[in-house]
Order: structure tokens, then C-alpha cells, then sequence
């Protein structure tokens, strides 16, 4: 075991970071000017960013090396409805029954569609017990990020890396800079960790965080439950982190405890041992720190076509002359697109969508704050609810606590889980024009379809917005 | 991969900030099972219209733009892990893609692919844009033995980093993956006494 702590000489007791001690421990060579061959404890696969990389090795003659350590399931691009029928686009079907044939024929788990543990793999990993504190996890998909939640290296990864890991369990990188964004203080009433995360975006500009791994700590964050960590994670690439993660601790052991792939007995108390040395030390350095205050925070929106286009609900869209020359021609662009003019709120504002769901907020806490401010209110009759769960194990939480009753009665009902409206890849597509009220992780043109105008926000902001049927600011009704 | 070291050529100006891999390669077109193709569909919601037809006031539809370098404003290739992106700049014929900031991921993604990104000064980029706009059949330079880029309009030089891996890889064209399965009993070795749970 200590084998493999590279934390310098015995004896030399240098302070480490989170991020340094599960870096370090993964170390299998450093190539002389060039980056690190990192051990990969885990690796998960959907159907979009893998058909080129299990091709590639079938091309090399090549076995997965760790199909053990391999986890594959179709979300990208499945229905939410009648996923017990045939995927009628013959494309996503055929992307989806190359992952079939590829999990099979290489012998690496695989959960299908319609499989009880089907679902987002950023929700099902660590609902499953499959991510755990001090592990390193990657994926073909940029908000592997999710999983740093737990207290692990996780981070996204593209279609040759993928590659790489079925073929060795390795991959090449670069060591990112070190970030600690520390929240202090209170969240106020209505905001959930979606606003933080929408709110430290905001702050840090999408590119602010380009070439860093960041550790979340401070009160507001330690305050937050495991399903709030990983919205919060999630998020990090939108700032261009290259991941983000949470201290493990009682909140993270006690929601992995007991999780089928969570160690059990003595493994239990022997892994609990080794994640309680691996907060960061007391004196440990970072590259950069920052620090914001919870009471800052407000229930946010965004309103432009990156993540880091966001403010607080009762906000005005900024100048054109608060922009940077060389941004200001897509600056404009982008309000042009949503059809939105500087200077405006957007507090009132009708919308056509709302889609609750995503690896950012497709959890069950998301359900529940969305069931409890529609309970007893209706929908607004012209606005489209796409209630999307996580997984299934999410959709049977909520038929267990009785939400989808709830929710029925205010007028929504429940899709089967998937990526859905987050991407649009399958048929949940937002029309050209139309404002959507997204739960989900990017408002990037065209995202939620051809012309779709998404506005992000948590899943209170989307409650309050389904049940009005305009932009409304959710703590006026809680 | 395909070898390079000194690539002298026109370019494509694209001087917009945060170029997201949605906008180089929309979601929709995710779905092949290859690595071709995606090329034709580079910038598709920008360079065609709901019907296909082209945009006329995109650069890539301007016949004056043409080349193997790719100029962009800061940040570009942010947002999703999607190598389709990479994919795609290098299917249309992309060599080089220069900015003055890259997203990680992405950045990864195009040296896996034989692309190489070129980060120059924010004064360099907006002078290769000033120049290009004025004359679209000026050259830049591009010498990784040396790790120079230079306008050829102005003589204006600068010097870009890139690791000695990478830049090997590029001079000779290797892929990381030979590199990790010559590697194999290293791994085997790490796994002996990693932490397992």
C-alpha cells in the first residue's frame, strides 16, 4: 500500500492536497518532459464515445485488459418513452446495440436499457457504490467531474483515451494545477447547490478554470448531502476544470455505506481507515484559492449561451460595454440568439419548456424540491414538462416516497430515465425558438435542438417557472 | 497518426470567443460508429441553414478562406469531451488549429489526432485576424522542430510549448497507445500493491 504514496522520501511529512495524495497513489510512470501514465481504478462507457475506441481495438488484436474495472451502459441517446420497444431512430439504435455487442463480446459489465440499474452513469455510479473516495475514474464524457463528489479523481476524458484504458487501464496526462473554491457561511432559503455551482461559474468565467482540479471546501459545501456534491461537481468543467471534488467525510460514508459495490465487513472498516487520511492536509499549497460567500448566493439563471452567462433571478443582463472588446462580437451573438437585450430581466419572462432531469440534477433530492413546490399548484397549461429521473433507481425512489403522485396532480408526469433534453440526441428536443427552463449543464447553442433557447437553472427556479409559467423567482412561494 | 513539423499555409479566421464542441460538432451528429465523416459536418448549424443550404456569410463558405490552419479566438473547444470535435477540424483537412486559449479535453483530443493547437499571445491572434481580414492569402508558419509560429505577412514570431512526448509523437508520428502497451509490465507490476477496495 505505501508503495505507492509517492508522497516524497519517509520522513519528509510535506502537507498534500486531496487531489495530490490520490494523484500520487496512481503514478505508474512519468515520462522524462512529458506527463504521467495515471492508473485508472475505474472507467465508465455509454454508447456515444466508445463504438471508435473498442473498433480501434478490435483493429489492434487487443483483449480489454481490466474488463473487471470496466462499466458500460446506453444514456446518451434513449428514448424517455416505451424504452420496452425497439429505438425507432435507426442511427441511436445502431449506436446503442454496438455498445450491446461491444460489452458483451469484451465481457465488461454492462447494463442495457430497461435494466434496473440503467440509467445516467453519472447518477448510477455512485448510487450503485461504484465510485468511491481515492479512486481514479474516467469516462468519454466531460462531467466524469460528478464523481469527484465522493472524494476521487474524476475527470473526462476523449475516445482515444478511452483506447487507452480498455487496452492498458492507463492513460497519458498532464498534472493539472491545484484550485480550492471555498464556499463559507449559509445557503439562504431556495437556493440549492445547482444556484452555488451556476453562481461560481458565473464568477469564474467558463475558460477561469482551464488547467486546474478543483477541491470544493468551506461550510456551505460541507453543508451540502452527497446528491448536492455531485450537481455541484458536475459542474466544474462548465468553468473548464479539468474536475472537481468534495473531501470525503460522515456525509459521503454514510451515503455509500451499505451501496451494493461498497466494500463490506472488515473491507469496510479497512477502506473507511484509508479515506479518513485523505482531506487535504492542514498547510497544504494550492495553485490558486478563492473564496466566496454563501449569503452572496441567489436562486440563478443564465442568460446567454455558456454556463458562465449567469446571475442571480432578480438580475439585469449586463452592458455590452462591461465586455471585453475582443468577447463583445459574441457577447452580442449570444444574446441575439436567445433574443435577449442588455440591460433586461429576465423575471417574467414567459417560457415554452421546463426539463427537470441530467447528470446534474436527474437525483432524487431534485425530485423532491421539484415535488414539494408544485404540491398542490398546476401547471401552467402552455408550458411542456419534461420530468426525466436519473436512472431507475431514482424513478423507483420517487414511486416509493409517493412523488409521482404529487406530481401528477399538479399536472406532470414521469418520463423513463436517460441524457434526454440535456443533449437532444434522442427525440426529447426543444423547437427552434422556444425558451426551455433547464435543469441540465449547457446552454450552448442549439444544445437542446436546432434553435432552442435554454436557461439554466436549479430545480426550484424550473418548479417555479412550470407552475408560472415565466421566469419567477421560487422564494416568493416557499 | 500523421507526422508533422513545419506547415506553411493560409488560414480560416474564426474570430469568435468560446467556440464550444456543440458548435464544431452538434450532438445530433454523434451517432457513427467510425471515426469518418465528420468533416462535412464541422460547424454545421453555423455553416448551413435549417434546409442545408450553405450560410454565405460563414467563413468556411467564403472561397477567399482557405487553408490547413484553423485561427480562433480565446477558449475554443470548451464544453463537452466529444473527440468528434477532433474529429471533425481534422476530417475537413485541419492541421493546426491557433488561439490564444485552449480547453483541455480538447486540446488533448486534437494532439490524439494529429492536430496540433498553437497558443499564442492575445496581440499575436488579433494581429493574425487585423491581417488575414485585410489579406486572406497571407501565410503563417508553423515549425514544431523549432516551436515557432510566425505571420509571414509581418514577420511577427513567436514561440509555443508543447512537451518533448508530444512533440516527438508529432515529429514521428506515434499514438500514446504504443507507447502504454510497451508499458505493460510496468502496469502489471503498479497493480501488485496499488490500494484496491
Amino acid at each position: 500500500m505505501e508503495n505507492n504514496r509517492q508522497n516524497g522520501k519517509v520522513g519528509q511529512q510535506q502537507p498534500l492536497t486531496l487531489f495530490e495524495k490520490i494523484w500520487n497513489a496512481h503514478v505508474v510512470t512519468e515520462v522524462p518532459d512529458g506527463p504521467t501514465q495515471l492508473y485508472i481504478d475505474r472507467m465508465y462507457c455509454h454508447e456515444v464515445t466508445s463504438p471508435q475506441a473498442f473498433a480501434g481495438l478490435r483493429t489492434r488484436g487487443l483483449k480489454v485488459f481490466r474488463p473487471a474495472q470496466i462499466t458500460c451502459m446506453p444514456d446518451h441517446n434513449i428514448p424517455t418513452l416505451d424504452q420496452d420497444k425497439p429505438i425507432r431512430d435507426e442511427i441511436s439504435r445502431n449506436q446503442v446495440d454496438t455498445l450491446d455487442r461491444n460489452a458483451k463480446e469484451y465481457g465488461v459489465n454492462y447494463y442495457p436499457m430497461g435494466h434496473p440499474k440503467n440509467g445516467i452513469i453519472h447518477v448510477v455510479g455512485p448510487e450503485n457504490g461504484l465510485s468511491l473516495p481515492g479512486m481514479t475514474m474516467v469516462c468519454g464524457d466531460s462531467h466524469t467531474s460528478t464523481h469527484g463528489a465522493v472524494g476521487a479523481v474524476a475527470f473526462g476524458i476523449g475516445t482515444s483515451e478511452v483506447e487507452m484504458v480498455l487496452a492498458t487501464q492507463c492513460i497519458f496526462q498532464s498534472k493539472p494545477k491545484t484550485m480550492r473554491i471555498s464556499v463559507n457561511g449559509r445557503l439562504g432559503k431556495g437556493v440549492t447547490a445547482k444556484d452555488m455551482a451556476l453562481y461560481i461559474i458565473s464568477k469564474m468565467t467558463t475558460g477561469g478554470a482551464t488547467g486546474y482540479f478543483v477541491e470544493y471546501a468551506g461550510s456551505a459545501v460541507r453543508a451540502l448531502s452527497m446528491e448536492g456534491r455531485l450537481t455541484l461537481c458536475n459542474l466544474s468543467i462548465e468553468m473548464g476544470a479539468r474536475g472537481g471534488m468534495v473531501a470525503p467525510d460522515e456525509t459521503t460514508f454514510a451515503y455509500l455505506k451499505g451501496r451494493e459495490y461498497a466494500p463490506k465487513g472488515d473491507a469496510w472498516e479497512k477502506a473507511l481507515a484509508y479515506w479518513q487520511t485523505l482531506p487535504t492536509d492542514e498547510g497544504a499549497v494550492f495553485d490558486k484559492e478563492i473564496v466566496f460567500d454563501a449569503a452572496d448566493i441567489e436562486p440563478m439563471v443564465t442568460y446567454g449561451t455558456n454556463p458562465g452567462m449567469g446571475m442571480g433571478i432578480d438580475g439585469h443582463i449586463p452592458a455590452l460595454e462591461s465586455v471585453d472588446v475582443a468577447g463583445r462580437i459574441s457577447y452580442q451573438k449570444s444574446l441575439d440568439y436567445m433574443g435577449f437585450q442588455p440591460g433586461e430581466q429576465l423575471v417574467g419572462k414567459k417560457i415554452d419548456y421546463v426539463f427537470l432531469g441530467s447528470c446534474t440534477n436527474g437525483r432524487i433530492e431534485d425530485f423532491r424540491l421539484f415535488a414539494n413546490y408544485v404540491k398542490g399548484k398546476r401547471k401552467a397549461d402552455h408550458v411542456v414538462a419534461w420530468l426525466v429521473p436519473g436512472s431507475w433507481a431514482v424513478d423507483r425512489q420517487i414511486r416509493e416516497e409517493g412523488l409521482d403522485k404529487i406530481l401528477l396532480d399538479a399536472g406532470f408526469e414521469l418520463r423513463q430515465p436517460g441524457c434526454s433534453a440535456c443533449l437532444a440526441m434522442n427525440d426529447d428536443k426543444v423547437p427552434a425558438g422556444k425558451y426551455a427552463v433547464s435543469t441540465s449543464n449547457r446552454n450552448f447553442e442549439g444544445r437542446q435542438g436546432p434553435g432552442a433557447r435554454t436557461i439554466l437553472a436549479g430545480p426550484l427556479v424550473a418548479a417555479a417557472a412550470a407552475i408560472a409559467g415565466k421566469i419567477t423567482d421560487p422564494r416568493t412561494n416557499i | 497518426m500523421e507526422k508533422l513539423n513545419i506547415l506553411q499555409s493560409t488560414c480560416i479566421p474564426l474570430p469568435l470567443e468560446n467556440v464550444d464542441t456543440d458548435q464544431i460538432i452538434p450532438a445530433r451528429f454523434l451517432k457513427a460508429t467510425s471515426k469518418e465523416g465528420f468533416g462535412d459536418n464541422l460547424f454545421r448549424d453555423w455553416r448551413y441553414d435549417k434546409q442545408g443550404n450553405p450560410n454565405p456569410d460563414f467563413v468556411l463558405n467564403n472561397p477567399i478562406y482557405k487553408g490547413q490552419i484553423l485561427v480562433a479566438g480565446k477558449n475554443f473547444g470548451s464544453g463537452s469531451s466529444r473527440e468528434h470535435a477532433a474529429w471533425a477540424i481534422a476530417g475537413y483537412g485541419f492541421r493546426v488549429v491557433v488561439s490564444s486559449f485552449f480547453a483541455d479535453i480538447f486540446k488533448n483530443n486534437a494532439m490524439n489526432n494529429g492536430v496540433l493547437p498553437v497558443v499564442v499571445s492575445d496581440d499575436f491572434l488579433a494581429e493574425v485576424f487585423a491581417a488575414v481580414k485585410q489579406n486572406p492569402a497571407m501565410t503563417l508558419t508553423v515549425n514544431l522542430e523549432k516551436q515557432t509560429i510566425t505571420n509571414d505577412l509581418t514577420g511577427r514570431e513567436e514561440t509555443f510549448a508543447i512537451n518533448s512526448y508530444k512533440k516527438e509523437c508529432f515529429l514521428n508520428g506515434f499514438d500514446d497507445i504504443d507507447y502504454l502497451l510497451s508499458k505493460k509490465g510496468k502496469i502489471e507490476e503498479y497493480e501488485q500493491s496499488r490500494i484496491r477496495f
